[in-house]
C-alpha cells in the first residue's frame, strides 16, 4: 500500500474507517447542543439587556428633556402671567389713584361747598338776627335818643313803630342787595 | 510498514512523513504493534489481521477531534461566563466571534428567520476552525479535517439540514421544484436545466462541501510536510554537495511562509464552510430563485 492511497476504489477521499465519520458527527452534535441550549441564550439575553439599557438610557434622556421643556414652558407662562398681572395691578392702581383723586376732589368740593353754605346760612341767620336786634334796639335807642333830644317821651307806640319802620325801610333800600 | 517505490533518491531515504496521515491508536493492541512495526518483515498473519476496536476508535486523530470539541465548548463557556452589558476583554472576544457568524453570516444570508440557525452555524465554524488550527499547533501538528471522514460527517449534516429546511417549508415536491426549476425558464429549456440543477443542488453541493474542506487541509498539510520533512532531510543529507543542504535551509525557511498561509487557510475554510451552509439554507428557505 502506498501512503495516502486510501483503501477503497475512491482512494483517499474515502475514510479509513467509519469511526472518523461517526465521531465527527457526534462531536458536532455535542457542540451544537451546548451552543444551542447554553451559549446562545446567554448571548441573546445579553443583547436584549444591552438593547434595553441603551433604549432605557435614550428614553430617560428624552423624558428628562421633555420634563425640562415642560418646566421651561411653565416657567415662561408663569413669567408672562406675572408680567400681565403686574401690568394689571399697575393699571388698576393708576385707575384707583385717579378715582381716589377724583373722589377726594369731589369730597373736598362738597366739603367746601358745605362749609360755604353753612357759613352762608349762619351769616344769613346772624344777619337776620342782627337785623332783628337792630330793628328792635335801633328803634328803642333812636326813640330814646330822639326823646332825649326832643325832651318828650315818645311813648305812643304806634306812632313810634311807624316812624322806625319807615326809617329802617329806607335804610334797607340804601343797603346793598344780597 | 514498508513502502515499495519510496527510494527515489539515492541512498538510504528515511521514511518519516510517509505515514503522517495515518491514524495511530493511542493504546495500540499487541497485533497492531506487531503488524505496524517499522521493519520490513512482518509476520504472515498480518495479512488477515483485523485491528481491535480500540485501534480504530481511540486514535490520535479522534482524540484530537474530541480535544477540539472540548476546547470549543470550554471557549464558549468561558467567554460567556459572566455576561456584562459593558463587556470584559474576554467577553468581547467571544462576542466578536459570535457576532461574526450571527450577524455577518446568518443574518445577512438567511434573513429574518436566521435566529434558529445560529447555533448550528456557530458550532460549525468553531468546530472547524479549532480543528484546522490543530494543523499549526505544535503538539498536534495535524489538521483534523485532513482525515476525510470528519469532513464528510459535517458535509452530511449540512446536506441534511438544508434539505430538511426546504422540505419542511415547501413540501417535498415544492422543494424539488424550487431546487430544479429556476423561475422564468420556459418549457423546452427546463428539460435541459432541471437535471443540471438537480445534479448541482443535490449531488455536487455536499460533495464539494466536504471535499473542499478535506482537500485544502490535506494539501496544506502535505505542503507543510514536504517543506519541513524534505528540508530536514536535505539539511542532514551528506553527499559532498552543499547545494542539497542550502536547498534544505531555504526549504525550512520557506516552511514558515507556508505555515502563515495555512493559518489563513484554516480560518478561510471554516468561514467558507459556514457561509456555504448558510447560503444553502437560505436557498432552501427562499420563496423562489
Amino acid at each position: 500500500m502506498y501512503p495516502l492511497e486510501g483503501t477503497g476504489p475512491l482512494g483517499p477521499i474515502l475514510p479509513d474507517h467509519p469511526s472518523e465519520f461517526v465521531v465527527g458527527i457526534v462531536l458536532f452534535f455535542i457542540i451544537f447542543f451546548v451552543i444551542w441550549k447554553v451559549i446562545m441564550p446567554r448571548f441573546e439575553k445579553l443583547y436584549d439587556e444591552r438593547t434595553d439599557t441603551i433604549r432605557g438610557g435614550i428614553e430617560r434622556a428624552e423624558s428628562a428633556q421633555h420634563e425640562a421643556e415642560v418646566a421651561l414652558s411653565q416657567y415662561r407662562a408663569r413669567l408672562a402671567n406675572a408680567e400681565e398681572e403686574a401690568a394689571q395691578i399697575r393699571d388698576e392702581a393708576k385707575k384707583a389713584g385717579v378715582a381716589i383723586q377724583a373722589d377726594m376732589r369731589a369730597q373736598a368740593q362738597d366739603e367746601a361747598s358745605r362749609i360755604v353754605s353753612a357759613a352762608r346760612v349762619q351769616i344769613d341767620a346772624e344777619r337776620s338776627e342782627a337785623l332783628e336786634s337792630l330793628r328792635k334796639d335801633v328803634g328803642s335807642m333812636a326813640t330814646t335818643l330822639a326823646g332825649r333830644i326832643l325832651g318828650e317821651a315818645l311813648d305812643e307806640d304806634t306812632r313810634v313803630r311807624r316812624t322806625v319802620d319807615s326809617f329802617i325801610t329806607s335804610l334797607s333800600k340804601d343797603a346793598p342787595q344780597k | 510498514m514498508a513502502y515499495p517505490g519510496f527510494t527515489l533518491l539515492e541512498g538510504d531515504v528515511p521514511q518519516f512523513g510517509v505515514s503522517a496521515f495515518d491514524s495511530r491508536p493511542l493504546f495500540p493492541s499487541q497485533g497492531w504493534q506487531t503488524c505496524h512495526a517499522a521493519t520490513a518483515d512482518v509476520p504472515d498473519w498480518c495479512a488477515t489481521w483485523q485491528p481491535t476496536w480500540t485501534d480504530i476508535w481511540i486514535t490520535n486523530h479522534i482524540f484530537q477531534a474530541v480535544l477540539g470539541a472540548i476546547i470549543v465548548i470550554a471557549f464558549w463557556l468561558i467567554v460567556t461566563n459572566k455576561m456584562r452589558v459593558v463587556p470584559s476583554k474576554v467577553q468581547w472576544a467571544g462576542e466578536y466571534v459570535y457576532n461574526m457568524i450571527r450577524n455577518g453570516v446568518a443574518r445577512d444570508l438567511i434573513g429574518p428567520n436566521y435566529h434558529k440557525y445560529v447555533p448550528f452555524l456557530v458550532a460549525m465554524f468553531s468546530f472547524i476552525i479549532i480543528n484546522n488550527l490543530f494543523g499549526e499547533f505544535f503538539l498536534t501538528m495535524f489538521p483534523t479535517f485532513a482525515k476525510v471522514g470528519f469532513a464528510w460527517g459535517l458535509a452530511l449534516l449540512t446536506y441534511i439540514l438544508y434539505n430538511a429546511v426546504g422540505i419542511k417549508k415547501h413540501g417535498l415536491l415544492g422543494y424539488l421544484k424550487l431546487m430544479t426549476v429556476p423561475a422564468g425558464v420556459k418549457f423546452p429549456i427546463i428539460l435541459l436545466i432541471a437535471p443540471l440543477e438537480f445534479f448541482s443542488n443535490f449531488i455536487t453541493r455536499p460533495i464539494t462541501l466536504g471535499l473542499r474542506l478535506f482537500a485544502n487541509l490535506f494539501a496544506g498539510h502535505l505542503l507543510v510536510m514536504i517543506f519541513v520533512v524534505g528540508g530536514t532531510w536535505l539539511v542532514t543529507y551528506t553527499n559532498n554537495n552543499p547545494l542539497y543542504n542550502v536547498t534544505g535551509v531555504v526549504s525550512l525557511l520557506f516552511s514558515f511562509a507556508i505555515f502563515a498561509l495555512e493559518l489563513l487557510v484554516a480560518y478561510l475554510l471554516a468561514y467558507v464552510f459556514t457561509i456555504l451552509t448558510a447560503s444553502y439554507v437560505a436557498a432552501a428557505e427562499a420563496d423562489s430563485h
